[in-house]
């Protein structure tokens, strides 16, 4: 039984300006669930963007596929919402407008009353509401334009919805506001959503599952680790899990040293790169270091 | 202390500038010797008529009042209104300016969406572009054998080129963050192009326009020289042949107060295009 989404076999190479080609990625092969809340990791230039707009269609790869609820991904479509890091408002419409324009094409049998209603509701959803809702995206602050983007992206309900860095551009503080936003709309909506961060603590908090790539170029989505703490999560409560430390020191470890450990090696053509699954649970058994050996062994392979 | 606003200084300075310009450019002209002083030979030659000069500013102001009060008067080919010649420019301008639009804007999208189309067309554009529109006047005559349609025609051509790389700039200039918001939801192409790019590039577009727009204007003038006929530009030449100075300074007013009211409806139409990123 294939995933919900499923990623298989996608390289990406590019020319290196050198008559060359550089690989990005190769064979990577992934599944995602339906409904949950899958995070991508890596350092900048392992592919996690290219990665995301293969799943939106705006690029296509190399070689390898996606096939989302059975269908293969060809080009974008409105079953797969895009939140982008720079927010990609419309700067001429207003806030409601930049919404009401992707639900009008979502849903083109709706009125325009329906339209409006919709949109409304779901900029209420991330606390947009009355006089705001009528300015222009260059008279919001940037967390609040991201949450017109979010808005946007729920309002249409997609299959998938991918989010790219949307906090990256943020304040701290902001980003925590946000974030929390974010968490209340999806558990509404059992939304599947699949999310780049560079961001280890807001990983943890969001996601069912990280995946963690490995260094570009010749970058593998290299470990699948999930997140074993009970939601509805909270920032404050979820450092005292006792699961917290230890997921967050082996991401840490995997960031700071074997991701570029594991980094640059090629792999056989037409074997499928799978994660690793690593599952850390403090609460029913001590870690088991035998957990964190398939990875290892990949490589070693 | 009386103090006052930017506006209220620079409204103030304005009006001492043109007191100040008129009153020296009053002085500067010297007044007409009288006539009594002639021999009779002076007289029958001709001598004892006012001679030419450049008119001082009294009499442009009196010449003004009698054109403006009745602008639109006709009195037979050679004598009609201010109002009927600048009527015929604008009508000229505007015609050979709209159809310009209409064949730039759409062939600037063309150029700006299609990298090829820009490669392909780019020599031409680049050759025909500095050409003076003037020149086309003897081709324009002689193809289309109306003088009428071949003011248009030069209007059509010097308008097209600013709006035609202007357009082709803005569209091609679109955020390729907005293009993708319009591929994920799915929007077709006309869709895109009329609710997304169209917006995205109008203020690059609008101020193409409103370069054409003032080309056209200074060459309505010139052309109008040319053909000959009616309009501000001929209306300028046969003063000149008429030897009426304050006539011909007169005019040469008009003509800056129109375009400048042109250029004023192409600011209003930029400020509302235009948006903060």
């Amino acid at each position: 039984m294939k995933p919900f989404l499923s990623i298989e076999n996608l390289t990406q190479r590019f020319p290196d300006g050198a008559g060359g080609e550089l690989t990005v990625f190769e064979e990577a092969t992934f599944g995602v669930e339906k409904g949950e809340f899958v995070v991508i990791l890596g350092h900048s230039g392992c592919g996690k963007s290219t990665i995301m707009n293969i799943l939106a269609g705006l690029a296509e790869p190399t070689s390898g596929g996606v096939i989302m609820d059975g269908q293969e991904v060809k080009g974008p479509s409105l079953d797969r919402g895009v939140v982008f890091q720079n927010y990609s408002l419309l700067p001429w419409l207003s806030t409601l407008k930049n919404v009401s324009f992707g639900v009008a094409a979502r849903h083109p049998e709706w009125t325009k009353a329906e339209v409006e209603a919709h949109s409304t509701k779901f900029l209420a959803m991330v606390g947009l509401e009355g006089d705001v809702i009528r300015r222009k995206p260059s008279q919001l602050s940037g967390g609040m334009r991201q949450r017109v983007s979010i808005a946007r992206a729920f309002a249409n309900h997609p299959k998938l919805l991918l989010l790219d860095e949307p906090f990256g551009a943020l304040d701290a503080l902001t980003r925590g506001t946000i974030q929390d936003e974010l968490l209340k709309i999806w558990g509404q909506m059992e939304q599947t959503v699949f999310m780049i961060t560079h961001d280890i603590d807001e990983a943890i908090l969001l996601a069912d599952r990280i995946l963690l790539m490995t260094n570009g170029p010749q970058a593998r989505v290299a470990e699948s680790v999930e997140i074993t703490i009970p939601r509805p999560r909270n920032r404050t409560e979820i450092v005292e899990h006792p699961n917290y430390y230890a997921i967050r020191n082996h991401l840490v470890q995997f960031l700071g040293k074997r991701s570029k450990e594991l980094s640059g090696k090629p792999s056989a053509p037409g074997q499928a790169n799978t994660p690793a699954t690593v599952r850390i649970d403090k609460a029913q058994t001590t870690e088991d270091p035998e957990d964190t050996q398939p990875a290892l062994r990949a490589v070693n392979s | 202390m009386l103090t006052l606003s930017l506006n209220q200084r620079a409204a103030l300075l304005s009006v001492l500038l043109l007191v100040v310009g008129l009153l020296a450019w009053e002085a500067a002209i010297p007044a007409q010797k009288a006539v009594g002083e002639l021999t009779e030979y002076e007289i029958l030659t001709g001598a004892g008529a006012p001679k030419a000069g450049v008119p001082p500013p009294s009499q442009v102001i009196a010449k003004a009042w009698e054109q403006l009060s009745d602008p639109f008067y006709d009195a037979g080919p050679n004598d009609k209104g201010i109002g009927i010649q600048i009527g015929y420019s604008i009508y000229r301008v505007l015609t050979g300016y709209f159809l310009a639009a209409l064949v730039a804007i759409p062939l600037g999208f063309l150029i700006g969406m299609s990298p090829v189309a820009y490669k392909a067309l780019n020599p031409f554009i680049q050759v025909l572009r500095p050409i003076s529109p003037l020149a086309w006047m003897p081709l324009a005559l002689f193809i289309i054998g109306d003088s009428e349609a071949s003011a248009i025609f030069v209007i059509f051509i010097c308008s097209i080129w600013p709006m035609l790389i202007n357009t082709a700039f803005g569209v091609a200039g679109v955020r390729e963050d907005w293009i993708n918001v319009a591929r994920t939801h799915e929007l077709g192409a006309l869709k895109t192009a009329f609710t997304v790019i169209l917006p995205a590039a109008a203020p690059t577009i609008v101020t193409g326009m409103r370069i054409s727009i003032g080309i056209a204007w200074l060459v309505i003038v010139a052309a109008e020289m040319l053909v000959g006929g009616t309009g501000i530009g001929y209306y300028v030449w046969n003063e000149w042949n008429n030897l009426d100075l304050t006539s011909v300074v007169f005019s040469i007013l008009m003509i800056g107060v129109v375009g400048m009211l042109l250029d004023a409806m192409f600011g209003l139409l930029q400020r509302r295009v235009t948006y903060v990123e």
